[in-house]
């Protein structure tokens, strides 16, 4: 459904975007993560057919972003960062405009703004003006134009800022409930957010990518290698000797938990490609150490974001 | 093609602020001095007998007429700017062009959607000073030909001042940056004509060639005058939106 290959941008002598290549299937939902000033806007308005990539080719439902923008530009829907709606104008004058400025057939027109005002919540204040409405309920009523039109691609940048709790989670199940039939891109800060909706995530640094995978084998990846958290039961020092000198460990330190007398807790961090679960164990063994207890640590989302951000930083 | 969207939420925009108001306001406060102290003249001259004797030719087509359509191309100068400088500044301003831009219009279809609700508003103001002919023709009777040409000579002159305001305003986020420089615009193409008599700086005068349209004349000079001043500006204009794409 969409393709980037080998897409570079420049702004000037500025290189925003170098050789980013990825693909996301039909109906997959994808976190686009990464700092800011990543490149993350600058990708989103090549995909959106807002600007051209200075090389490479970007291909959205089959369409050249360089050669078809518009046709690109009729099968998707952008939520901006800082969306702003035009604030003379009704919440269903507006959600009109904007279907027609799609070309949402005339018939259709109707029933589609009344579908996406009810799924945005928004039934209750159709008749008002944008410009009196809160910031939560502009933020729904741009969530509401970038669907209007029933696009086969939906490109998200902070979909949830400005919201309460209780909307941001109603706000979540409702692009969840769009995965299938829409291809969804969604940019955020918001970690929790894309573990909570997206299958898959691309992480972007400096213009580059430098992760891309499932968010699954991305947080499972632990259970083999990474890091593992041992109790054990005997004096220690030799111990942490032992455990730094093994292949792969990167560092050893308590966690501070020391629940009774003689038991530590220790975190051996260690590589994400190295096994050390056998030769912790051996070790702590050897080390004449009582073994209480020996986990992988599973490694949440922000952890991986920063180690893979600071890492190629 | 796909325009009338944006022609339509243009429109309504203009009124929905106070802007149309004012400048329909003052352009019609203005107008009907001008008509006021026009027919004031005319009457109080058909009153008082010639002076040197004899018969006298009173004209009212000359005397009021000519005069309004005169001068209403010159307010128009004036009000003109105020018309065309919100269109793309606004939207650049306020930041809904960024979504405007991800929506299947082309640039033409901004352009022209924009360019005819800025016209649309101009051709309501301009159909509202027709009760002036109207009066005339209650108490006298104007030649039809001279209304004709001339109310066809403002739409074409106006025509081109939208065109050269919605070029401005496409250049910049600023209203009021917009409104001065269309302005200023506007005045040295109309003030051109004085630089002497240099033929064809006279020729690219926009009011020069509203003279002939005033005295009933519609000459094709005129005509594609008017027609290529718009025609450059909108192609300009064109020019400006689709270098987004390259400024980034």
């Amino acid at each position: 459904m969409i393709q980037l290959d080998r897409v570079n941008k420049f702004y000037g002598d500025l290189h925003a975007l170098k050789d980013i290549t990825f693909r996301i299937n039909k109906g997959e939902i994808v976190g686009f993560l990464g700092p800011n000033g990543a490149g993350k806007t600058t990708t989103m308005k090549i995909l959106n057919g807002f600007m051209p990539a200075s090389s490479g080719s970007a291909e959205v439902a089959g369409f050249q972003a360089d050669k078809d923008p518009l046709e690109i530009k009729r099968r998707i829907g952008y939520l901006p960062e800082n969306v702003s709606l035009y604030m003379d104008m009704t919440v269903n004058e507006y959600l009109r405009f904007v279907a027609r400025a799609k070309r949402v057939p005339r018939r259709e027109l109707r029933a589609k703004v009344d579908r996406v005002a009810g799924q945005c919540g928004l039934t209750d204040v159709t008749n008002r003006l944008i410009g009196s409405l809160s910031k939560g309920y502009r933020q729904r009523v741009g969530l509401a134009q970038s669907i209007v039109s029933d696009p086969e691609v939906l490109i998200m940048d902070e979909p949830t800022t400005g919201l309460d709790p209780a909307q941001i989670v109603e706000i979540r199940n409702l692009i969840k409930s769009f995965a299938g039939e829409h291809t969804i891109i969604l940019s955020t800060h918001i970690l929790q957010e894309v573990s909570a909706i997206c299958e898959r995530v691309i992480i972007i640094n400096d213009g580059r990518i430098v992760t891309e995978d499932s968010l699954e084998n991305l947080t499972r990846s632990a259970d083999k290698g990474g890091n593992v958290l041992v109790r054990v039961q005997g004096d220690i020092a030799a111990l942490r000797k032992c455990l730094q000198q093994l292949d792969g460990v990167t560092g050893v330190r308590e966690t501070g938990e020391r629940a009774a007398g003689d038991e530590w807790e220790l975190l051996v961090a260690a590589d994400k490609d190295s096994d050390i679960r056998r030769a912790v164990a051996e070790s702590v063994v050897g080390a004449g150490c009582g073994l209480l207890e020996l986990r992988p640590i599973r490694l949440s989302l922000e952890e991986i974001y920063i180690q893979t951000i600071t890492r190629n930083a | 093609m796909n325009f009338l969207p944006v022609y339509v939420r243009e429109l309504r925009s203009y009124f929905t602020s106070p802007v149309a108001y004012v400048v329909m306001l003052f352009f019609l406060l203005l107008t009907g001095v001008f008509f006021m102290v026009f027919v004031g003249d005319f009457s109080m001259a058909s009153m008082n007998p010639n002076p040197y004797g004899g018969a006298r030719s009173l004209n009212v087509t000359q005397a009021v007429v000519r005069p309004l359509l005169g001068n209403m191309s010159v307010i128009l100068l004036f009000v003109m700017p105020l018309i065309t400088m919100k269109p793309f500044a606004e939207e650049k301003k306020s930041g809904t062009a960024e979504l405007l831009f991800t929506f299947p219009l082309s640039d033409l279809d901004l352009l022209l959607g924009k360019y005819l609700a800025a016209l649309s508003l101009f051709a309501a103001m301009l159909a509202l000073t027709l009760i002036f002919p109207m009066f005339i023709a209650i108490y006298s009777e104007p030649e039809m030909g001279t209304l004709i040409s001339g109310y066809l000579g403002l739409v074409l002159m106006s025509m081109a001042f939208i065109a050269l305001g919605l070029f401005i305003s496409s250049l910049t986020e600023n209203q009021i940056i917009a409104a001065i420089a269309t302005f200023a615009m506007l005045l040295i193409f109309w003030i051109i004509q004085w630089t002497g008599n240099n033929p064809v700086l006279r020729h690219l005068s926009v009011l020069e060639h509203f003279n002939n349209f005033a005295q009933g004349l519609i000459d094709t000079r005129d005509v594609v005058y008017y027609l290529s001043f718009t025609l450059l500006w909108m192609f300009l204009t064109l020019r400006v939106l689709e270098s987004k794409k390259w400024r980034g």
